[in-house]
């Protein structure tokens, strides 16, 4: 709390940490589903949907409830198995793939409802967002040579620095997660996710149960990220004035398949769009 | 800057009060006599302390009911069963296998290893069990965990009541099943004298205690470590864990490797105290009665733990067969209360459960997921409040 001075001189400060923007693969956007279908039993929750976000944009998926929107998000992620179809990220395929896996090559998420580790604090939240840039092994842990000692000060630092970043102010760093006002439990879930260095950040309607207030500066804060961090963002949500605001690329759901796709201007007009939300005229 | 040098004073304070805690146990066995029924008493609370330590990394740490934990007091109790005794009589021609044995035990044919190897091959050998426990558990949760490690410690249970049905190369038999690999050999440390069990309880007192400080070391640093965080996370939220970059197998694997390591340590440490390896002893009970112990103590507390520890084990040595016992004969009935232990060990939880189910000395975490209803269902805190 009060030693943030004296710890930051000579750490690595999150310049460091930023990853440039992986060069020379031309025009290849960093995330490629193609024909990727998710089917529970029965019930075609995605189907078939082929799917591009490109280098540095930010991107939204929209659609009705049940529109398949998280399903895609779960199996971009790797809690889900696509069914069929491939996942290519960075020119690495992902299909299946272990969700660990998936974040230490640089996808990191958040949740539709607030998931943090509830009895750990904020800062040990986002210490977990790390794991997949630590070396420390059992016995390291145990033995703890000055090689995980650093480690450990590294990640404490760097910690703080991300939850200074999201905007959670140094005196509620230490608090139990669960004791922290829900904006600020969102920050802190957003700060977990930057920690393990991502390259695309998923966001899963990160401004619900916020006021229009709140959401503009989330608003302002994603384009910061993609601006400051050179961060590739995909969001789903449902505040059209946000997804219409931030979003250079639109791709609407409904009923697990993509009925529109384009920038806000062609997808506010498509007549599929307005159908799928409002129901069909006369 | 006040804060943090509070903190770091109140870190030195820990730090002396711990090792002045240390030293006195340490010096206590001077106030008895070598040969004493209490000292033997604090030697079993001792190990167990370890094994409930053990323990508590599944279950505390990374929330993983294990309900088989009496198979690792199984491994480690055989390694030294195996490895320190003349169970394998006939191996070498008759002549055994010595290694750093001690001055007696290198008379004598069978393997005879230096009890630290001992404790080298307990470990491996319950760390690899572990995992292989753990294996199947990986794709269950919760109470589906706990039926398959319950199932384990059975399996176990009965290959060593039965292992002398059981031979293998030679005519070896796995285990001598009830009848006891017996005697095993005594410790014999580098620069001490070789341990008497029979003469003087002393050097098992300190080597224990050595033990116990040793696994409070591993306990605290893992629980602050890199792996310590991902047990809790994986304890609070598999699925955010696993998209935070936790690897979950690996994650848990480890937690039952290290939790089963403690156990075989100290199961390697009985064999070689009670001079035997007694199949009878590796029973469904113990499980539930080291279990008891973190309950008791506060789930995920290291020094709740111990106490729980030292608290079950003496009521189960001291308390019942000394205090209690004259009681039924008093009121005038006619019945042996050591009988009834696992009752009363029983009624304990139960009692614990109502008045206090944070444990006696709760860790945080544990004490806000039961009081404040955090990482339940909304609905359980409702019906509450």
């Amino acid at each position: 709390m009060s030693d943030t001075g004296a710890r930051a001189a000579g750490e690595p400060g999150p310049a460091a940490a930023e990853q440039p923007e992986s060069a020379g693969n031309g025009g290849a956007p960093l995330l490629e589903a193609r024909n990727c279908s998710k089917i529970f039993g029965g019930l075609v929750a995605v189907s078939a949907v082929d799917f591009a976000i490109p280098h540095r944009s930010i991107v939204s998926i929209i659609g009705p409830n049940g529109a398949g929107k998280t399903t895609f998000f779960n199996m971009l992620t790797g809690l889900y198995k696509p069914s069929t179809g491939k996942i290519v990220f960075d020119g690495k395929d992902i299909s299946g793939q272990r969700p660990d896996k998936i974040t230490k090559l640089g996808v990191a998420r958040t949740f539709q409802n607030i998931r943090l580790f509830a009895t750990m604090s904020a800062v040990e939240n986002v210490q977990v967002g790390q794991h997949s840039r630590m070396k420390a092994g059992l016995l390291g842990s145990i033995l703890r040579p000055p090689r995980v000692s650093r480690e450990e000060r590294d990640t404490d630092a760097k910690a703080r620095e991300m939850l200074e970043y999201v905007g959670l102010p140094a005196r509620t760093h230490d608090q139990l997660s669960v004791n922290l006002a829900y904006g600020d439990q969102r920050r802190v879930e957003i700060a977990r996710a930057l920690a393990s260095d991502p390259k695309l950040l998923l966001l899963d309607e990160p401004t619900a149960g916020m006021n229009p207030q709140e959401s503009d500066q989330l608003t302002g804060f994603m384009r910061r990220l993609r601006d400051e961090k050179g961060l590739t963002l995909l969001l789903i949500e449902h505040d059209m004035k946000v997804v219409m605001g931030v979003s250079e690329q639109i791709t609407v759901l409904d009923h697990g398949e993509k009925i529109s796709e384009g920038d806000p201007a062609t997808v506010r007009a498509d007549p599929r769009v307005v159908e799928a939300y409002l129901g069909k005229q006369g | 800057m006040s804060q943090l040098r509070a903190l770091t004073q109140w870190r030195y304070f820990n730090r002396a009060a711990t090792l002045a805690l240390f030293a006195l146990v340490a010096l206590f066995p001077f106030t008895r006599p070598p040969l004493d029924g209490f000292m033997d008493d604090c030697i079993l609370a001792l190990a167990y302390v370890v094994m409930a330590l053990g323990l508590n990394i599944v279950v505390g740490f990374a929330g993983l009911l294990d309900l088989g934990y009496v198979a690792f007091y199984a491994f480690g109790a055989y390694s030294i069963g195996w490895l320190a005794s003349d169970h394998f009589s006939s191996i070498n021609g008759e002549e055994g296998i010595h290694v750093f044995a001690g001055e007696f035990a290198s008379s004598l044919p069978g393997i005879h290893l230096n009890f630290l190897f001992i404790i080298v091959a307990a470990v491996l050998i319950c760390a690899v069990a572990g995992m292989l426990i753990g294996l199947p558990t990986l794709r269950l949760r919760g109470d589906y965990i706990a039926i398959v490690t319950l199932a384990f410690g059975e399996i176990i249970g009965r290959f060593a009541v039965n292992g002398d049905e059981i031979t293998f190369a030679e005519g070896y038999k796995l285990t001598n099943g009830r009848q006891a690999i017996s005697p095993t050999d005594q410790i014999d440390l580098p620069f001490f004298a070789e341990f008497d069990s029979a003469f003087n309880l002393r050097p098992y007192y300190w080597f224990v205690l050595a033990l116990v400080a040793l696994v409070l070391f591993v306990n605290f640093r893992l629980r602050d470590s890199r792996l310590g965080r991902a047990w809790v996370a994986i304890r609070e939220d598999e699925v955010a864990a696993a998209s935070m970059g936790v690897p979950l197998v690996k994650t848990k694997l480890l937690a039952y490797a290290t939790g089963g390591a403690f156990g075989g340590i100290s199961g390697a440490f009985l064999g070689s105290y009670f001079n035997s390896v007694q199949a009878n002893v590796f029973q469904f009970g113990f499980s539930i009665f080291i279990l008891a112990m973190i309950i008791l103590g506060g789930v995920g507390s290291i020094w709740g733990v111990v106490i729980g520890a030292v608290a079950l084990s003496f009521i189960n040595t001291r308390l019942i067969p000394d205090v209690l016992n004259e009681v039924p004969s008093k009121i005038g009935l006619d019945f042996d209360l050591t009988q009834l232990s696992f009752g009363i060990f029983g009624f304990l939880i139960v009692l614990m459960m109502v008045l206090r189910p944070e444990g006696l000395l709760p860790e945080r975490r544990h004490k806000m997921e039961l009081t404040e209803g955090v990482g339940v269902d909304d609905a359980i805190v409702q019906v509450k409040q």
